[in-house]
């Protein structure tokens, strides 16, 4: 059971994490349960997913102080909805610059590769790689492959991108 | 049988499309808009047969609908909870007249309120209407609650409520993928006109029935309260009332407040001592389960969003907890920490540590980089600048941001408010400001006409902008009247804005491409002459540039690159003045920067500086 808060603004892709997050997750076989940000936020405004993966959940939200695992696309996602995370809870974040091991600079790393719509799947393959999520990183990469799309090459490299710099970062 | 994750939405358009629903219209409005969009896309897929159409109001949609089910068709009307005041009028009288074939109205409900003027409870008009409502918990459960809607519907011959929350519809779940087949059913409408063209002699004969109706369906047991205290999520409720324990306490609950509530009394370890009872059907409350809890239990809290409707059937209320006795709080979403606080100081429990919240206010909703409206709202400053401005609701409800939206009461009503200003100060004052009113197209087309006739034959002066973007952007690119073409791909007449204007007198007509901002400002100056002209009156501009993320509509303008040159004072009037994303402060002292991955080029911004710190620096790349 994994309970994952992802937060961002409108326009980064929040959306296509949580989807890639829960395609994953029902390919592992676990019931997920989410709660998603639409209408007039996804202008720019602060979006949130609640993600709750595994069996027992009934409500489709996360109560504060009960995440798992935070995921913050935006440098404010932590001031803004930092207060889902529970104590020990484990979070990953997009920062300018990385501030610490578990987070990095997505943005940057997305202008870098010429594709600035990138950063969230930079963040998610560094948060994989980071081994805090309840799936492994080539788990996820199975469901990029099956959820297809135009842009499935250049999201595959986004995401093995994140999965180096966090090597590249970590101990 | 496969699994997919689906929205709450798309689990209701799929279980509309197993019911064999035969037709289904919507006007869009965030949280119910996909819905019908998922049906749009089921039908091309599945090649089912059903006529879905966006109407161009509530209104219409549930006439349209009604009368596929007068022909004996199962039919779907969907809106978002303050379109049913909109179509309140049809409800009301369809209520008597019942109906015939299924008749489900798809209401969603937006406790919060995430994306409304209100956190209005629509089961209230189930009250009103005396038509029963079904408040499903969870995407499975709307899907399962479809199919019961339609049945009873037939059965009572009397249109059904689903009220889902935003917390359903935009609530993710896996659910089984059936095989769908192509059902249809033919046409055939019965005259009665003691029914379907009742005069009032015969309104209180239907008014008995109507009565007789409702009576029986809180005896369906299909639909009766169940108690619920094992088990985890997603299994069927044990089917009975089994009250047989008395006690102190029992919770009772429906839709998602009954999902938290579960999952919140499971955590805390009180799920199987305290009795929590669901109600699926909360008008008509069967009578006997409210007088058998209140003979067995001392207290029974009720949770429910968003106003007391099961709580106020309860005949004597004394030991109901809830809304009207302040255990519940009177506003605001009834979210999982709400409920825990609540169940924590019902039972005596210690409280929550205190509660936590955000440490950052976060970021509001703004105008996407290079849209349109942006443009012609700084024009609307500039060509008005002490106007009184009524703007309306839609994506350019966003001009609240620019300082260009005084007033925002609901669809439509920027014009009536705008006559409404001219006349308050044409009676009282001699120095009145221009009066200057924006709409959206669609928005125009949905609730704009009837009061622009109105001003006009009132002789009321003011300056209209209807902002013409091609499409209702807000709620994710649904066609308008002006498309030409419907949800199946045949071509129809496209409705012109231009003509609709003059057609309701208007004699001040122009159009222009707020891109084009000097002209732009030039038609609105000119409007506002006309206005105050001796023989002047309402005058409309046509703010006309299709919408920069409909992708529908080809890009018929060359993006420019536009440089930050050394006359930039970092004073950040064009961050402040024109709020675009894409031109980043970048503190006191640097030069404002543009964020490349964002600028359109719609080269807008050049205009706004007024230092010329802004230039076009060439073609984009």
């Amino acid at each position: 059971m994994q309970q994952i808060i992802l937060s961002g603004i409108g326009g980064q892709g929040v959306l296509f994490v949580t989807r890639l997050l829960a395609e994953t997750a029902l390919e592992l076989q676990h019931p997920v349960l989410i709660s998603e940000t639409h209408g007039m936020a996804q202008r720019g405004g602060n979006v949130i997913s609640h993600l709750k993966i595994g069996a027992g959940f009934t409500s489709p939200l996360i109560r504060p102080g009960r995440a798992d695992v935070f995921l913050g696309f935006h440098p404010d996602a932590m001031q803004v909805h930092g207060f889902y995370l529970k104590p020990g809870g484990r979070a990953f974040c997009n920062a300018s610059p990385s501030d610490s091991p578990f987070s990095i600079d997505a943005t940057s790393a997305a202008l870098a590769m010429g594709s600035p719509v990138s950063a969230n799947l930079i963040l998610v393959g560094a948060a994989a790689a980071s081994g805090i999520l309840f799936c492994r990183a080539t788990d996820l990469e199975k469901t990029l492959r099956r959820l297809g799309g135009q842009k499935t090459e250049i999201n595959l490299l986004a995401f093995r991108r994140g999965i180096e710099l966090f090597q590249g970062a970590g101990p | 049988m496969t699994k997919r994750i689906l929205l709450g939405n798309e689990a209701i358009a799929l279980a509309l499309a197993e019911s064999g629903c035969t037709m289904a219209t919507s006007y869009p409005g965030t949280p119910a808009s996909e819905i019908l969009r998922s049906l749009v896309e089921l039908r091309k897929r599945e090649g089912l047969k059903l006529h879905l159409e966006w109407s161009v109001n509530e209104k219409v949609a549930m006439e349209v609908a009604l009368a596929n089910s007068y022909a004996g068709r199962r039919s779907a009307v969907i809106m978002k909870q303050v379109g049913l005041n909109v179509a309140a009028d049809p409800l009301m009288s369809a209520a008597y007249t019942g109906v015939k074939g299924g008749f489900v109205l798809i209401v969603a409900d937006d406790p919060g309120p995430h994306s409304s003027q209100t956190e209005q409870d629509s089961r209230l008009y189930a009250l009103m209407a005396k038509i029963p409502v079904l408040d499903p918990d969870s995407p499975r459960e709307a899907r399962l609650y479809v199919e019961k809607a339609f049945t009873l519907s037939e059965k009572y011959q009397i249109p059904v409520m689903l009220r889902p929350t935003t917390r359903v519809c935009h609530a993710r779940q896996d659910l089984e993928w059936p095989a769908l087949s192509p059902t249809t059913k033919t046409a055939l409408f019965e005259k009665d006109p003691t029914r379907w063209a009742a005069t009032p002699r015969f309104r209180l004969a239907l008014h008995h029935q109507l009565n007789e109706k409702i009576a029986g369906i809180s005896q369906e047991d299909a639909f009766m309260p169940r108690r619920d205290d094992r088990g985890t999520g997603g299994e069927e409720p044990s089917p009975s009332l089994s009250v047989a324990d008395r006690g102190d306490l029992c919770v009772v609950a429906c839709g998602v407040s009954y999902a938290h509530a579960r999952e919140v009394m499971s955590d805390l370890g009180i799920l199987h001592r305290i009795p929590l009872f669901k109600v699926p059907m909360p008008y008509p409350l069967p009578q006997a389960f409210a007088r058998e809890l209140l003979r067995s239990y001392r207290r029974i809290l009720m949770l429910e969003e968003s106003s007391p409707v099961v709580e106020t059937q309860f005949q004597a209320r004394d030991q109901v907890l809830g809304r009207n006795s302040g255990t519940v709080p009177a506003a605001g979403e009834l979210l999982p920490e709400v409920i825990e606080e609540i169940l924590r100081q019902v039972l005596g429990m210690d409280a929550l540590s205190p509660v936590k919240t955000a440490a950052a206010p976060g970021r509001r909703p703004t105008l996407c980089a290079g849209c349109p409206h942006r443009a012609a709202f700084f024009a609307i400053k500039k060509a008005f600048p002490k106007g009184i401005y009524p703007g309306d609701i839609g994506c350019y409800t966003l001009g609240l941001n620019l300082g260009v939206v005084d007033t925002v009461l609901c669809m439509g009503a920027s014009i009536g408010l705008a006559a409404g200003f001219y006349h308050a100060y044409h009676q009282s004052r001699e120095d009145a400001p221009v009066i200057c009113a924006t709409i959206g197209d669609s928005t125009f087309f949905h609730g704009g006409i009837p009061p622009l006739m109105n001003a006009v034959v009132q002789g009321a002066r003011f300056v209209l902008v209807i902002l013409d973007n091609r499409t209702t952007a807000m709620t994710g690119h649904q066609p308008t009247p002006a498309s030409g073409v419907t949800l199946g791909g045949a071509h129809v007449p496209s409705l012109s804005l231009m003509d609709l204007v003059r057609a309701c007198g208007v004699r001040s007509v122009t159009e222009e491409d707020p891109y084009r901002i000097q002209d732009f400002l030039a038609r609105l100056r000119e409007a506002g002459e006309h206005v105050r002209s001796p023989e002047g009156g309402v005058a409309v501009v046509i703010a006309k540039r299709p919408c920069l993320m409909d992708r529908r509509h080809q890009q018929n303008w060359s993006p420019v690159k536009v440089r930050v040159n050394e006359k930039c004072k970092s004073c950040d009037f064009c961050v402040k003045q024109f709020e675009c994303p894409a031109l980043v402060p970048q503190g006191e002292k640097e030069p404002v920067r543009i964020d490349e991955g964002l600028c359109s080029g719609c080269g807008v911004c050049v205009h706004v500086c007024p230092h010329g710190a802004l230039e076009v620096a060439g073609e984009s790349t």
